[in-house]
């Protein structure tokens, strides 16, 4: 399997157009159809891809099972300190439109919005990622 | 034992095909799924938030706290997979 240079080379096209649309879609959420959970799950089938193409040694050196927890983390803390941010401007937690009306920025919920979507985004895939690692991993020598 | 079985799928069939009769038409405007909350959020979204998508706009901002939960419930999974499956050792 990881000798077919027809896999690897396919993969090695597809990934960047994959994590490309992935990261399309989670930017696109405010203003198209789009959103954090569809693209997360586009980005992490980028991943599950180079998996299925690398073996799962080569892919866990880029981006460990460490690493892919503290992307797990971040994503929720993006969401809640964005949330904690609209206590500042004395409103609830979570209520976006206050930050707006208080700085004055025009579309500032649109891209807080978009900020928030992140956050579920990393999450997502940071998860996903991790199902299909722990999945696959059969003790080391094989894969 | 088949033949029970497929009399109860027969009968919960014909439930099924007789039920449908009674479901609003397809794009109905007045049927209770669109009539009253629907309305409102289609009416009232670009001006609340400025936000053309009305999916995300109910999903992030009308329904803030409810994603955020979520996304701890997507967290707590992947954590569930890692502990069940993981073998031992360091996260």
């Amino acid at each position: 399997m990881r000798e077919n240079v027809v896999i690897r080379t396919v993969t090695r096209l597809m990934v960047p157009f994959i994590q490309v649309f992935g990261l399309y879609v989670i930017v696109h959420g405010a203003s198209g159809a789009g959103g954090g959970f569809q693209g997360g799950v586009a980005f992490a089938a980028a991943f599950i891809l180079m998996v299925i193409a690398f073996g799962l040694p080569d892919v866990r050196a880029r981006f460990g099972n460490r690493g892919i927890m503290y992307a797990s983390i971040i994503g929720i803390c993006i969401y809640a300190a964005i949330g904690l941010l609209s206590l500042l401007y004395a409103g609830n937690f979570l209520e976006l439109a206050v930050i707006e009306e208080a700085s004055g920025i025009p579309h500032l919920h649109g891209i807080l919005i978009d900020i928030v979507e992140a956050g579920i985004g990393i999450t997502v895939m940071a998860v996903m990622i991790s199902i299909v690692y722990y999945m696959t991993d059969t003790g080391g020598d094989s894969s | 034992m088949k033949t029970k079985a497929l009399i109860a799928v027969l009968f919960i069939g014909i439930i099924l095909f007789w039920a449908v009769e009674d479901m609003p038409a397809f794009g109905d405007p007045n049927s209770p799924a669109t009539a009253y909350t629907g309305q409102l959020f289609v009416e009232r979204t670009y001006e609340d938030t400025g936000i053309a998508n009305i999916v995300t706009a109910i999903l992030v901002s009308y329904r803030g706290f409810d994603t955020l939960g979520e996304v701890v419930v997507i967290f707590t999974a992947g954590i569930a997979v890692i502990l069940l499956l993981g073998r031992g050792g360091r996260l």
